[in-house]
């Protein structure tokens, strides 16, 4: 604003060139000249008698804002303090171990809090009982633009449409829209090398003939001796794929015992083992590992949505929102006596997909 | 003083070179009306900031990467475990860099309440009406803002590698496989193949530290904006109208509440992250696609997702080779979808069916809007059923129920509730409103009994104060145009309710606007509804009407009941009843005069 250029502006209320010029500057810690403080929306500041400030300088009573002062000034002092613990806690306390942390977590936490709840307290207790109170009414102006406006607005795009002949040469509009098609596509195609395609690899999982069956935290073979008592689920993982996340999120699997004769249709018979039968551990709903296993019921419960599975039966679904039975993984024991499977599973494991069928 | 001075310097370098004296003042003398609910929106706001201030310390720290390796570290009870780096750098932030653990904790439960202040807002602003036009871009912009917190959400506690965020994965790798055609694509898409192949988790880190938190920078930026262009809203009161904002101006008053208001938000995360642990990764362990823990939950805003997958009946179809899986599709697509898609079309909706295209500045009280509060309770309870069901084993392990019955409650509720929901708020809502005709026509019951000369006792009534009147007072005339002149026009229907669809549209306004008659207070009863509160009051509209009119300013009332001797207590009942007519024919007829506030004040207001 070169008008006020030099002279500054003392108050912060706008800048009405002619009344700056007019006067001597203003003594420091002397109350602004009262047109400095324009009514808002009065339209034309520069008429002295229309003008009248509009917020109070000071609250009601003195007395109470001096005690208001003195108690947001204590509130400032003590966030003052709460941050400079927090730095001390930063400098003298040390990390790396579980105590330690919880230590300095204590410390630099409280002191954050205190920091900040002082500030909150003394900023409102500053604005409730040191700042006078106000209530203005503004004029709120319909937000439509007046009719001319919205008419000269009109006028200028047609305008503008008309002199960049994009509406009247439709061969330019025509081929303009058609290259543009396909650079919007073209972001899209290059996703496309995020993945490999599907292919049928959720059909199948590592499980292969003779592929032992490990147990999954000792990593150890077993015995169907081994796992005698009736009522136990352990999960049970590929030899070879222990470190292998892909491998193990389809081919996780479990192996219950049981006594023979409680093993019904549609649990596959020969594909047990003394008792022993294993299911996929991958949910068929939307593929959790199915962790729980109630002993008294034989029920499979899958912790995530609660599918139950009836693990004699192979693992019907018995309630939940899973479709379909936990498929059952083949097995056998090798020549060492080692439970092994027969084969990989004969459906695809874990949750369904469009081509799954 | 010298903020004169330095004004003077960097102001006046600033305007040499801006020109923003102008501006700046119409800035500075903005006018913000003040109500506790207009915080909600401000929590959400400074959370977001401060997720955005401790977001940026953590990724100096945290390793996005899924190669495995052994852990050495602080945390000694997993020393020597596999996991990622992801995870290991995890719990690096939290054991071994000063000040990680405190960061850490604040920021998730930053998240947490940056979603639960969306929520709030979002029910205040639509219990309140502060969606209509003119604001319904901005009511858009805020659900596309909840979406993308939510993602956000998901994606940043997805981030540690841990075993309850790797879970979370693979339900969303299950739910994406099971949308047909592309469902499997997609998936193996995000995932870089198979589940959970190298590649998700930086991939999500990189939506969730760059692209996510972009997108809602920039909207939050536009949603401040149109409110700020637009002005906010007001609740009603005394002297508030749609053409005028009543309030403190931004500077200071403003900038010095919101700025306490910003520490408060800060301390009060401080402190939760100081004395209530949160998401402890290292309890978990590092995520195996082997096994999972009973109990496992999301954070708070996915729950009603998890309940809906919960929820839901096993029905699967095989046709032609491929495979439908509706149990899981339709409940992670359904539920959300009909409540957002909902929400977002609502303003578009209720402006259509009752025709009301004028602007509202001044919020409606709930009560005042009886269906659109009770659509919204409707859609709360349904909310809210499916969010329990989220957590159902814990509700049956705490509360002792079996498991399978609570998914079986919510099977029925989720559809019974919200309807009982909608009834009840409604009668709830239109008695608040005969409770509102009372206190306009009698003035507060104090309790104080009197005996008149004659023997006869009668109760002191204290008239309502001008304030208290307002709120009162304040109403949107719900029935739009075109229920209006549907009833007044002499038998011609009005265009807008001609034809099968205006029928529909009649009839729907008809529910919609469904309220009690205000202007029964001024003698002139017209529907049921007026009819019942009538009846209820046992004081008839003939009352209020002889009643001195003319001389009735509201400080005329005061001034009659004021020094209420035992004589002078009926006759202020009277006055009070004359006021309303009176404060009606200097403005517009009480109930037209346009919104009314959906604050809580309401019913206790009047009573203080």
């Amino acid at each position: 604003m070169s008008e006020i250029n030099g002279h500054g502006e003392p108050d912060g209320s706008p800048a009405e060139a002619g009344r700056i010029h007019q006067g001597p500057r203003r003594v420091i810690g002397t109350p602004p000249p009262a047109e400095a403080r324009t009514l808002l929306g009065s339209g034309k500041p520069d008429s002295a008698a229309a003008v009248q400030r509009e917020l109070p300088a000071d609250p009601p009573d003195l007395r109470k804002a001096k005690i208001a002062e003195r108690i947001v000034a204590a509130c400032f002092i003590l966030a003052m303090l709460a941050g400079i613990g927090f730095i001390a806690a930063y400098i003298g306390l040390e990390v790396h171990s579980i105590d330690a942390v919880l230590r300095s977590n204590l410390a630099l936490g409280t002191s954050l809090s205190v920091a900040f709840l002082a500030l909150g307290v003394g900023a409102t207790i500053w604005v409730r009982h040191l700042m006078p109170d106000v209530e203005i009414t503004e004029a709120r102006k319909p937000l439509a633009s007046p009719e001319p406006d919205r008419a000269a607005f009109a006028e200028t795009f047609a305008e503008g449409a008309e002199a960049s002949q994009f509406v009247k040469r439709p061969l330019l509009r025509r081929t303009l829209i058609a290259a543009t098609l396909p650079i919007a596509v073209a972001p899209i195609v290059l996703l496309r090398d995020m993945g490999p395609l599907p292919g049928t690899s959720l059909r199948h999982t590592v499980w292969r003939k003779g592929v032992r069956l490990m147990e999954d935290v000792s990593y150890t073979p077993i015995r169907p001796a081994d796992f005698s008592s009736p009522g136990g689920m352990i999960t049970v993982i590929p030899e070879g794929y222990q470190y292998d996340d892909d491998a193990l999120a389809k081919a996780a699997t479990i192996i219950i015992k049981f006594r023979p004769e409680e093993l019904e249709h549609p649990t596959v018979l020969n594909w047990t083992v003394d008792g022993i039968v294993a299911y996929s551990k991958i949910c068929t709903h939307v593929g959790c590992p199915v962790s729980l296993y109630e002993q008294t019921t034989h029920h499979i419960l899958c912790p995530c949505h609660q599918s139950t599975f009836n693990a004699p039966k192979g693992a019907e679904v018995i309630f939940g929102p899973a479709a379909r039975p936990l498929p059952q993984l083949p097995i056998t024991t090798n020549a060492e006596g080692y439970l092994v499977a027969q084969s990989d599973f004969h459906e695809p494991v874990g949750p369904s997909f469009w081509e799954r069928g | 003083m010298s903020t004169s001075k330095a004004l003077e310097g960097v102001g006046g370098f600033l305007d040499d070179r801006f020109r923003g004296a102008k501006g700046f003042r119409t800035l500075f003398r903005k006018i913000f009306p003040d109500h506790w609910t207009f915080l909600l929106g401000e929590i959400a706001l400074y959370s977001f900031i401060i997720l955005l201030l401790t977001g940026t310390f953590l990724t100096f720290f945290f390793q996005p990467s899924m190669t495995g390796m052994t852990y050495h570290g602080s945390y000694t009870p997993l020393d020597g475990v596999r996991m990622s780096q992801a995870y290991a750098s995890t719990l690096n932030i939290s054991f071994d860099v000063r000040g990680g653990l405190l960061m850490r904790q604040i920021h998730h439960w930053a998240a947490d309440l940056f979603m639960a202040a969306i929520f709030a807002h979002m029910l205040r602003i639509f219990f309140t009406g502060a969606y209509r036009k003119p604001r319904e871009v901005n009511w858009l912009i805020g659900i596309v803002l909840l979406t993308l917190g939510m993602l956000e959400g998901l994606f940043g506690y997805s981030l540690p590698d841990d075993l309850l965020s790797g879970a979370g994965l693979r339900i969303l790798e299950g739910v994406m496989q099971s949308i047909p055609l592309v469902g499997t694509y997609l998936a193996f898409f995000l995932f870089g193949g198979a589940f959970p192949g190298n590649d998700i988790i930086p991939r999500l880190y990189i939506l969730h530290v760059l692209l996510i938190p972009g997108l809602m920078l920039a909207l939050i930026t536009a949603h401040l904006f149109i409110m700020f262009h637009q002005k906010h809203t007001q609740m009603p009161g005394k002297g508030r109208t749609d053409q005028n904002v009543v309030g403190a101006p931004m500077y200071p008053y403003f900038m010095a509440k919101t700025g306490a208001f910003f520490f408060f938000t800060f301390a009060a995360l401080a402190l939760a992250a100081t004395f209530a642990q949160i998401n402890p990764v290292w309890l978990y362990g590092p995520y195996t696609p082997v096994a999972m823990s009973a109990g496992s939950q999301p954070d708070f805003y996915m729950g009603m997702l998890e309940g809906a997958l919960r929820v839901m009946v096993p029905w699967e179809w095989n046709v032609a080779g491929h495979t439908f899986s509706f149990n899981v599709f339709i409940p992670a697509l359904l539920p959300l979808g009909i409540i957002f898609t909902g929400a977002a079309l609502w303003p578009f909706i209720e402006q259509w069916i009752i025709g009301d295209r004028r602007e509202h500045h001044v919020n409606d009280r709930p009560r005042n809007a009886p269906t659109r509060t009770a659509i919204g309770m409707a859609a709360i309870t349904f909310y809210g059923v499916l969010w329990l069901e989220g957590a159902n084993d814990l509700l049956a392990e705490h509360l002792d129920i079996a498991l399978y019955t609570t998914t079986r409650i919510a099977q029925v509720s989720m559809f019974v509730a919200p309807v009982i929901a909608y009834i009840l708020t409604k009668r709830i809502c239109l008695g608040l409103q005969r409770k509102d005709l009372h206190l306009l026509e009698h003035g507060v019951e104090t309790g104080v009994i009197r005996q008149l000369p004659s023997g006869e006792f009668t109760e002191i009534a204290r008239p309502l104060t001008e304030e208290e009147r307002a709120v009162l007072d304040a109403r949107t005339q719900l029935s739009g145009p075109a229920a209006l002149e549907a009833a007044d026009e002499n038998g011609i229907p009005a265009p807008a309710t001609r034809g099968a669809i205006g029928k529909v549209k009649a009839r729907l306004s008809t529910i919609l606007t469904e309220s009690v008659d205000l202007t029964a207070a001024n003698g002139h009863g017209r529907n049921g509804h007026g009819g019942n509160g009538h009846g209820g009051n046992g004081h008839g509209a003939g009352e209020p009407a002889p009643a001195a009119v003319p001389a009735g300013g509201p400080q005329e009332i005061s001034a009659g009941a004021g020094p209420a001797g035992p004589p002078a207590v009926g006759g202020g009942v009277a006055a009070v009843g004359g006021g309303t007519v009176g404060g009606g024919t200097d403005g517009e007829v009480a109930g037209h005069s346009s919104s009314d506030g959906p604050d809580d004040l309401g019913p206790d207001g009047p009573e203080q």
